[in-house]
């Protein structure tokens, strides 16, 4: 059963609060991960691990780099899902 | 070169399994309280482990820390943190220029949670569910680290393991940076979190922890004829160490003087001490030397003791060697008998108590004693409070080590 992208920027924004502290509703589609809810290369792989377990995907680390947004991510995971 | 400087200490912390800051933990160790509990797991069933109790930590860190602070750190470390938040505050919160500024924070054993539950996860999931955070937290200066990240230290981030005096030697070190000039403020102390089925299996295995499951709070008897081993405790103790013209050009409060740093090593055997305890003498004698103090100073030891026959007797041993005469007017407190063994923060609290007891005159009592060992040659504070000396006074804080380590701190009044 394939995640809605609804349903996967719920999921995302439940991992990235556990893991900054920033409250769910901060973690929004055009949001930069980096420069917009500063989250640096450690805590972003640890978001991915989490991620690729909660939707059963693979992310491999080269396109780790391309996610510079929530938005990118949400797209890539719902891709991703085969 | 200058002249030493003299060290005080200006802000306690602490999180242990006698309460959640220092001052409910001096208040139940005033009162005669044990941290030991049953522990709430089923290990003994599922792992065959002979100890069903320990000295587990009284205020549980997911109660004070917020949930990311949890997740990248080990429980070491938490407590660590919680205990620099404490005292930092304790002191005032001192404005220092970081550069000026130090963190030695030790544990004797290290992120044991997060090794093993990696190693649990990558057998059970594999490699690429390994947490990225796992080496920053399981490495063994990861206290000391996180520490000088909360203060802004950069003097100087340091970690000296020597098992269970772990934690004196952290303040030994933070003394000596002060001293020489390095620091004018150093945040030390030690931390342990190794309740834990593999450790607690691997203590049981080498007999060195009390059996007596039916009897938690009575188990830790240090000097009690009955006595069958240690019981196993966690958490974590620091000291804000302040050079004495820091401390006074800002107002600060100050509790005593970390006056003297004595450190030795058996070089004997492992685990056994040296039975002659020279290196205790040794340790010890160097701490009165630098304090300038003489056997006839020293009113208070905070022993190691642990709860052993052989450790506890060597201890004792040696302090009448060094005192001669002059032990006859020590007061001693065995505090494991309450809070446990602390293992790498063990060193770290006895000094907070240490501390305590000389700025209080007051020595914390040793509970459990119900027979005393005939061959214990020192004066036990037993059951209640002693009241300490008006005047200058001397009181040594003892730390010894799986090892052969020993370091004896010397604290006087300010």
């Amino acid at each position: 059963m394939a995640f809605s992208n609804e349903e996967i920027l719920e999921g995302l924004a439940e991992i990235v609060a556990e893991e900054t502290g920033l409250p769910t509703d901060a973690v929004q589609l055009g949001k930069s991960f980096t420069d917009d809810l500063d989250i640096d290369s450690l805590s972003m792989m640890t978001i991915v691990t989490h991620a690729e377990d909660k939707f059963s995907v693979r992310i491999p680390d080269e396109e780790v780099k391309n996610l510079n947004t929530v938005g990118d991510a949400v797209t890539y995971i719902a891709g991703a899902q085969a | 070169m200058n002249a030493p400087r003299d060290v005080v200490v200006t802000g306690i912390g602490a999180t242990t399994p006698l309460g959640g800051d220092a001052a409910s933990t001096w208040a139940a160790a005033l009162a005669g309280e044990s941290g030991a509990r049953p522990f709430d797991n089923d290990w003994a069933e599922q792992y065959g482990i002979p100890v069903t109790f320990g000295a587990t930590i009284k205020v549980k860190p997911e109660e004070v820390l917020a949930r990311p602070e949890i997740k990248r750190m080990d429980p070491s470390t938490q407590y660590a943190i919680i205990a620099t938040r404490e005292a930092w505050a304790d002191a005032g919160t001192p404005e220092v220029d970081g550069e000026r500024l130090g963190a030695v924070v030790s544990s004797g054993i290290g992120g044991i949670w997060t090794t093993l539950e990696g190693w649990d996860t990558l057998r059970e999931r594999g490699a690429r569910r390994m947490l990225p955070m796992t080496v920053p937290m399981l490495m063994p200066n990861s206290p000391a680290a996180y520490v000088s990240l909360e203060i802004g230290a950069q003097a100087g981030a340091h970690a000296l393991v020597s098992a269970c005096a772990s934690g004196a030697e952290a303040i030994g070190y933070g003394i000596e940076m002060i001293r020489s000039g390095r620091a004018d403020v150093v945040v030390a102390g030690g931390t342990e979190a190794t309740i834990h089925p593999m450790p607690i299996a691997a203590f049981a295995a080498s007999r060195t922890l009390s059996l007596r499951n039916d009897d938690p709070q009575g188990a830790s008897r240090p000097y009690d004829v009955d006595r069958d081993g240690f019981v196993i405790g966690e958490g974590a103790a620091v000291v804000v160490l302040e050079s004495a013209e820091h401390a006074a050009a800002r107002g600060a409060r100050v509790y005593a003087r970390l006056a003297g740093v004595g450190l030795s090593a058996d070089a004997y055997h492992i685990t056994s001490p040296d039975p002659e305890g020279k290196g205790q003498q040794s340790a010890m004698r160097r701490a009165l030397e630098m304090a300038g103090a003489t056997a006839a100073d020293v009113v208070h030891i905070n022993a190691h003791a642990t709860s052993t026959k052989v450790g506890d007797l060597t201890e004792t041993n040696s302090i009448r060697t060094l005192l001669g005469d002059e032990a006859d007017h020590v007061l001693l407190s065995a505090t494991k008998s309450m809070t446990g063994h602390l293992l790498g923060g063990a060193g770290a609290l006895e000094t907070v108590f240490t501390v305590k007891a000389v700025h209080e005159r007051l020595a914390p009592p040793t509970i459990n004693v119900a027979n005393p060992d005939p061959e214990l040659h020192v004066p036990l504070v037993r059951d209640v409070p002693a009241a300490l000396p008006a005047g200058d006074v001397v009181a040594i804080n003892n730390s010894f080590g799986f090892g052969g380590h020993n370091v004896a701190l010397a604290v006087t009044n300010a």
